[in-house]
């Protein structure tokens, strides 16, 4: 957990010393892009990139199938929350980044009326979504902002050497 | 040294082997339509009562007698038990027991409310269901979600002894019933999702002493089997037959899941049980050593075995090298019918993958293998010629496939038919020895599944496929059916569609009439012959509970849990409001959500 943790908090500071930079890519109208090759919006945290033919970026894309294996048991497919945990796709509403990832990482649990409780795992251990962490959450906050009103998205075409690396060095790590 | 163990393991059970007690005891109550002192009604899982005061001609007169509140949020499976004049009722996490007095308006007599650490309730993927009590000699069993099996006294609710039989931090959890046998409780677990390497295990009924343990996979001395006498459609399974069909040491991560509802027969003194899914969901991590694809050996399979020793009589696996999520854990449903003419001891299964199976329960020949739902598209059907080299396996189609040769990965794989939940999951189906026929809770859903791959952290979920859900296209437009099945045939009588998955156990009746629950909240009752409906009323929240029968001071009265949740909550609350599936059958049904509500109640029914 401490690992992925310093991993995050490094992608950050890379991301938002990268966020102005010379970074040659200038596809994204107001986005930029980090060494991973993910959209970033000015404050240099991940976001969705969706083109005009209405496909999205590859990490969009990748957070629709990791969330579909490792969330929607719980969050219901989507994003659009089940009988048992809520509408992350309503939650990313008002839900950072940066409390996104700690959540995810660390687990909460909320008490909840008459005694009960429900309870978000800590999934720091898990690489098979912590590795993907920026995805799931790009592809969450496009299903809140309505930019993806549902269902799989078209990707971009071509999948980038970069985000291929950086998920093989995450997984192996 | 395995061997030596295994002899071993035969002596000490022979030795141990004394005569059927608690066994006489559930015998006798079952036998005994007043009373319903099993989960299932009785050993054969028949889920049928001989009782026939409501009847086709007067259940639309059917009332509600009295309700009670769980208190409980999540999805409420199984149903209550009735010994005597006292109603045990149990509920989801945090598995609260009720003893409720029948002769003082359902009075509490006691509550048993266990302390369990909250972090189980994550690593129940899919809602923190309960399948609910087993009673035997004056005492209940409750299966705790944390994996502790309590014995509890009947009378007072005072804890008789406890025995911890997994570990949730490795992601084993206890979602079923448990089926008590002579004087062994048998206990199964989940956990199939997180390569859990799952088992049944008995423990003695008067101390909780564990007594055995098979495993669903590995060496033959952790799965009781015998290499000789346990046999797979009629031949002996030979030596290691199980670590022959993995690929270096992924059986130890095996899955095989064991919570689905166990059967038994007396006169083979054997129970029945099917394994799950082989974690992971990508197949392409699970091929062996050539890159081809490989049988997975005991995932999927229906076990015949022995209650006092564990050894395992018979097997079949029905789903070779799964591709799809098509766990093989649904009841076991035993009844003495016609097949092709012949009076047979049949096994018959609804299975996952939506084939119905029946077998000789004492051999386990495969006798019908055919789709109980005409959506069914992954196999052209099973190879029934017992001199084929194929013999019992499915052909699966190409189109079907998300291992594609080794080249599934990162493909989604689209419109297999049925979904990963099956054509039914655990919701249990009704035999009607009346009309011979079997009455079948069914899904309608096709799925989109994409695998790809995973690394195994042990506690954390092992899935490795995103996949999509929808109704079956090109039909009624709704997720599921209720039918009539003949098992001796294969074929399906009559079909009833619902908008939603069927999620309830059914109840077959003395009196003519078959009962089940939607998950929108109707309980329903329907005739036996064609499936019309006579009557439906609508509980506080969806049914995912199974209907059941008793008498009380003469009067028959029907009850159901109703509480939403479960995969069912999960999978399908918000499944049919995707814009962007257009399959043209979706228009008329918005979300679950906009038809039910959480809650556990139990609802009684009596005729006025």
């Amino acid at each position: 957990m401490k690992k992925f943790g310093t991993a995050l908090i490094a992608t950050l500071l890379l991301g938002s010393s990268l966020s102005f930079g010379a970074v040659a890519q200038t596809v994204a109208v107001g986005t930029d892009k980090d060494d991973k090759s993910k959209y970033i919006d000015a404050k240099g945290e991940p976001i969705y990139k969706k083109f005009d033919d209405g496909s999205f970026d590859w990490y969009t894309f990748n957070g629709f199938r990791r969330y579909h294996a490792e969330c929607h048991v719980c969050h219901g497919p989507e994003g659009k929350g089940s009988t048992y945990a809520p509408a992350l796709a309503d939650s990313l509403k008002t839900m950072g980044y940066g409390d996104f990832v700690g959540v995810v990482a660390s687990g909460r649990i909320v008490e909840l009326s008459g005694g009960a409780k429900s309870v978000m795992p800590a999934l720091g251990d898990n690489k098979n979504v912590m590795c993907y962490v920026d995805d799931i959450f790009v592809y969450l906050k496009a299903r809140a902002e309505g930019a993806l009103p549902g269902g799989r998205p078209k990707r971009e075409v071509e999948r980038s050497q970069a985000s291929q690396d950086y998920e093989n060095s995450c997984l192996k790590g | 040294m395995r061997k030596s163990a295994l002899t071993g393991a035969l002596l000490a059970s022979v030795a141990v082997s004394i005569p059927a007690m608690a066994n006489e005891s559930v015998t006798k109550l079952t036998a005994d339509p007043n009373q319903w002192a099993m989960q299932s009604g009785d050993y054969f899982n028949q889920r049928y009562t001989k009782l026939d005061q409501i009847n086709k001609d007067n259940v639309k007169n059917l009332k509600v007698a009295w309700t009670f509140s769980t208190g409980v949020l999540r999805g409420h499976e199984g149903g209550p038990l009735v010994i005597g004049n006292v109603m045990y009722v149990h509920t989801p996490f945090p598995n609260i027991v009720f003893a409720l007095d029948l002769d003082q308006e359902a009075k509490i007599i006691w509550k048993y409310e266990p302390k369990q650490d909250p972090s189980v309730i994550p690593v129940m993927c899919c809602d923190t269901v309960n399948r609910g009590l087993a009673y035997a000699d004056g005492i209940i069993i409750l299966n705790q979600a944390d994996t502790n099996v309590v014995a509890l006294d009947a009378k007072s609710g005072k804890e008789l002894w406890k025995a911890t039989n997994a570990d949730p931090k490795k992601g084993e959890t206890h979602t079923g019933t448990t089926l008590i046998v002579n004087d062994k409780v048998l206990v199964g677990v989940s956990g199939a999702e997180f390569g859990v390497r799952c088992h049944v295990t008995a423990y003695d009924l008067k101390s909780g002493k564990r007594v055995w343990r098979a495993y669903s996979m590995g060496p033959d001395a952790d799965l009781l089997i015998d290499p000789v006498k346990t046999t797979n459609l009629g031949k002996p399974v030979g030596t290691d037959s199980s670590l022959k069909t993995w690929n270096g040491d992924q059986w130890k991560i095996g899955g095989g899941s064991t919570w689905g509802w166990f059967s038994y027969d007396k006169e083979a003194n054997l129970f029945y049980y099917g394994t799950g899914n082989p974690s992971t969901w990508n197949p392409a991590q699970r091929a062996g050593p050539d890159g081809k694809a490989i049988d997975q050996l005991y995932s999927m399979t229906i076990f015949a075995r022995n209650p006092d020793t564990g050894m395992a009589a018979w097997v079949y696996q029905m789903t070779p090298f799964d591709e799809w999520d098509y766990d093989g854990i649904n009841e076991m449903i035993l009844a003495d019918i016609d097949v092709k003419g012949k009076k047979t001891p049949a096994l018959v299964h609804f299975d996952r993958n939506g084939l119905g199976y029946t077998l000789n329960r004492k051999t386990g020949e495969l006798l019908v293998a055919e789709k109980y739902d005409p959506a069914v598209n992954w196999t052209s059907g099973v190879d029934m010629d017992p001199k084929s080299a194929r013999y019992g396996r499915p052909t699966v189609l190409p189109a079907a496939s998300t291992f594609k040769e080794g080249k599934g990965q990162d493909v989604n794989a689209k419109g297999i038919c049925p979904a990963a939940l099956g054509s039914k999951d655990q919701q249990p189906a009704a035999f009607s020895p009346r009309t011979n026929l079997f009455y079948v809770p069914t899904n309608h859903v096709c799925m989109d599944y994409e695998p790809f791959k995973v690394s195994y952290t042990a506690g954390q979920p092992y899935v490795g496929a995103t996949l999509s859900m929808y109704p079956a296209p090109n039909s009624h437009g709704g997720m599921g059916n209720f039918i009539a099945w003949d098992a001796g045939t294969g074929k399906i009588v009559w079909s009833k569609p619902e908008p939603f998955s069927v999620w309830s156990g059914a109840l077959a009746t003395g009196g003519g009439v078959v009962f089940y629950g939607t998950l929108e909240g109707y309980f329903k009752a329907v005739d036996e012959k064609d499936g019309k409906e006579l009557y439906k009323f609508k509980t506080p929240s969806g049914i995912i509970g199974n209907a059941m029968s008793y008498t009380h001071k003469g009067k028959q009265y029907v009850a159901v849990l109703s509480g939403v949740g479960g995969w069912a909550g999960i999978g399908l609350a918000a499944g049919l409001t995707n814009p962007n599936d257009g399959l043209g059958a979706v228009g008329g049904y918005a979300g679950l959500r906009n038809y039910t509500n959480l809650g556990g109640t139990l609802t009684v029914f009596t005729l006025p």
